[in-house]
């Protein structure tokens, strides 16, 4: 992975919950709309992906917006999904993805 | 309830982007130099987290959000955090401006 000078790089070894999904299993971002400070972006909101990537556990930036801990941390998956499935009008080839970094507790379990 | 926030803004549409480099002005670096201190990600005192940043960008009304640049969002962020964890308080930020302002040639006098 590139590193930009300068800037701070993060421990991944925190103390976490179980790693609930691997890579290939097939999820589903939950669907709602708390106050907060949240990094789930609204539009994905809902949406079925595949599990690309585990990128490590960290702990959870709505708690740390907070000045709580975070802990126990929070596996964070990139997680990939189908342009055509995520925006109706979507004009670009079919096989088109958009890969997104989303926090374990936002996802669900989706069978194939 | 805010079902969307004002910064959450994917899939809607954003305007043209400006891809030409632009040269830092001295109080932006001094900015981004105070968070990287703020953080503790040069060693010492950790006072506040880049999740906090976000937070109190977040919060700032969607008028004064696009109003602002990128560095303005930061410094009223960092400066919101600071009086929440009791680092400073509004009273001193406010005798400080005073101050600042009463400066003989300061462009912030009014």
């Amino acid at each position: 992975m590139p590193q930009v000078a300068n800037r701070p790089q993060y421990p991944t070894d925190h103390p976490s919950v179980p790693v609930r999904f691997a890579v290939g299993d097939r999820v589903r971002v939950r669907k709602t709309y708390p106050l907060g400070h949240i990094r789930t972006p609204y539009y994905i909101r809902g949406h079925a992906g595949v599990v690309e990537r585990l990128c490590g556990n960290y702990p959870v930036p709505e708690e740390l917006a907070q000045m709580r801990s975070g802990l126990p941390a929070q596996p964070l998956y990139r997680v990939r999904f189908l342009q055509r499935e995520v925006w109706p009008d979507y004009a670009g080839r079919a096989e088109d993805v958009v890969e997104i970094e989303i926090f374990q507790h936002w996802l669900e379990p989706l069978s194939a | 309830m805010i079902e969307r926030s004002h910064h959450d803004r994917g899939g809607l549409p954003g305007g043209k982007v400006e891809r030409s480099e632009h040269d830092y002005a001295e109080w932006e670096r001094r900015v981004d130099a105070l968070m990287m201190l703020l953080s503790g990600v040069k060693g010492g005192r950790k006072l506040m987290t880049v999740d906090e940043l976000r937070k109190n960008i977040e919060a700032i009304g969607p008028e004064a959000y696009d109003r602002m640049s990128y560095y303005e969002r930061w410094i009223t962020s960092i400066t919101q955090t600071m009086i929440q964890r009791g680092v400073i308080t509004t009273d001193e930020l406010g005798r400080k401006m005073e101050q600042i302002r009463a400066r003989p040639g300061d462009p912030c006098r009014k």
